[in-house]
């Protein structure tokens, strides 16, 4: 157990160094929920879709930062066919590493890949007066889920490369699996207002729940009776997925 | 002397397609052992299976005595493996490059650091350690992924292609460190390559891979003389065992593999 935490802790120090050389990706990650949250909430917000409830920019926050999440995640697995095509997925799996260190290491990256994104998200919403909960707890929760739901994304990104192989396929699955993703989940709209199909999708959408947890903490004044249950969800997901990467990790070189 | 390698009927069939077919060969301590063959002749699989990244289908192998089929973690400590495409991270430094495969072996950290060091000085790197590796000459970077493979002191080295895309001033680095390495540290080394004088040159021990099967093998002097002809050369034995041209090496896969790296290192 020692061994695949140092493990996973060395692939994860790989790729943060890799960041620190480069960080060129991290600060354009953070164009795309800057655009959503200054356009497409600005002028949603006029439209009062939540009926008074609360500020649709504040209902919005908390699904933008999944998204991101979603889709720094989502297009990881193409890095492990780079990588195999390079050699270096061989080199590494010669190297006496369990094969779960190796994707959990990856899948933290992402993680880290997304806490820059999560602090602009924070000081827009901050500027843009959302009523936003900094208890250091709450801040703390929404880091464990982006973290998780980094994981959970980005290994089952992972999963797919190990199976479809090539770059062309899995680009046109990722497209494929992102927005059903993003729209089945309760990131722009409240579930209330889905027909009901779309109620079951998103009931089966590991964001709903990400979405579910970040609402919570990350506004004031929201209910906390579910969080310990979808981190919970979240984090079964994410070792069951590991798992399964783990073993199918090895595919990708074949 | 010690048996570093030694395998059994190793073989290894995708469907009907027999990859490798019952390859018994041993390699001896110091030894520099090539494996030489046309494409598809099995080296690559033959390769895979001794570094524990494909299963065999029958038959086994022995890393110093351990199984690769019984016990495929152990192996893992013992060897080291050098992909035939450059493979190290271009955007981290050379140094760090070490430090983190250091890591990733159990190297302890202090101990580590020295090694880093030593194999720095020792493949001429020290100068542009600090740099990032995509800044490095081809030559550099191979010599960069052996000294990495041999930080853990492996018993055996494997080295696919170690000079493919290389330039004429990188080859030349890189057979004179492998020589080297032989000398200061006596490693044991398995060598695939399409380069007939590599082989020659380098290796104490030649093997021919003709479809799947081990066709003949011997020292370069020992092959050359088996074809009883005056100055014979060893692509003449190349062509002799294996009955194909050496001009029809490379197929457009490796070609495009090669030019990706290049291109991806600027």
């Amino acid at each position: 157990m020692i061994r695949f935490i140092l493990k996973t802790f060395v692939i994860t120090e790989l790729e943060i160094r890799k960041i620190f050389h480069d960080p060129t990706e991290i600060v354009l990650r953070t164009v795309q929920p800057t655009l959503w949250l200054l356009i497409f909430g600005q002028v949603f917000q006029k439209m009062h879709p939540m009926n008074g409830s609360m500020p649709y920019i504040d209902f919005m926050t908390p699904g933008i930062l999944a998204q991101s999440v979603l889709f720094i995640s989502i297009f990881y697995g193409i890095a492990v066919i780079w990588e195999r095509d390079l050699g270096l997925t061989q080199k590494f799996l010669v190297t006496p590493t369990p094969r779960t260190a190796l994707v959990l290491g990856k899948a933290l990256s992402a993680g880290i890949r997304s806490i820059p994104v999560m602090t602009i998200i924070y000081m827009l919403a901050f500027l843009l007066k959302v009523k936003l909960n900094l208890a250091i707890t709450e801040i703390f929760t929404v880091l464990l889920a982006v973290v998780m739901a980094s994981v959970l994304f980005s290994t089952f990104s992972l999963i797919i490369a190990c199976l479809v192989k090539t770059r062309e396929r899995f680009m046109g699955i990722g497209q494929v699996l992102t927005m059903p993703l993003f729209f089945a989940s309760n990131a722009i709209y409240p579930i209330d207002i889905m027909p009901r199909w779309l109620q079951i999708l998103s009931h089966v959408n590991p964001l709903t729940y990400t979405i579910n947890v970040l609402r919570s903490s990350m506004l004031q004044n929201q209910s906390q009776a579910n969080v310990f249950r979808d981190l919970g969800i979240l984090m079964i997901l994410c070792v069951l997925l590991i798992i399964i990467g783990g073993a199918l990790y090895k595919r990708v070189i074949i | 002397m010690a048996i570093v390698v030694q395998t059994e009927q190793l073989s290894k069939r995708f469907g009907d397609f027999i990859a490798v077919d019952s390859l018994n060969i041993t390699i001896n301590e110091g030894e520099i052992y090539s494996l030489l063959g046309p494409n598809g002749a099995g080296k690559s699989t033959a390769i895979k299976m001794l570094t524990t990244l494909l299963k065999p289908s029958s038959g086994d192998a022995w890393i110093d005595g351990i199984s690769i089929a019984k016990s495929p973690f152990k192996v893992r400590s013992l060897i080291g493996y050098v992909p035939q495409m450059l493979s190290a991270e271009g955007t981290l430094t050379g140094y760090e490059n070490l430090l983190l495969f250091a890591k990733l072996y159990d190297i302890p950290s202090k101990e580590g650091k020295q090694r880093i060091n030593q194999a720095l000085a020792f493949m001429s790197l020290q100068e542009a350690a600090h740099k990032p590796v995509k800044t490095y000459s081809g030559g550099m970077i191979r010599r960069l992924e052996i000294a990495q493979s041999m930080l853990h002191r492996p018993k055996v080295l494997f080295l696919d292609e170690p000079t493919t895309g290389l330039d004429p001033i990188g080859v030349k680095s890189v057979w004179e460190h492998i020589l080297e390495l032989k000398k200061e540290f006596g490693t044991t080394i398995l060598l695939t390559t399409h380069i007939m004088e590599e082989a020659d040159k380098l290796s104490t021990h030649i093997a021919f891979l003709s479809r799947g099967k081990l066709v003949a093998s011997g020292t370069p002097a020992e092959l050359k003389n088996s074809l009883n002809k005056a100055g014979a050369t060893m692509e003449d034995v190349f062509i002799y065992y294996t009955k194909e041209s050496v001009d029809s090496q490379r197929d457009f896969h490796e070609v495009a593999a090669e030019r990706k790296t290049t291109s991806r290192l600027g």
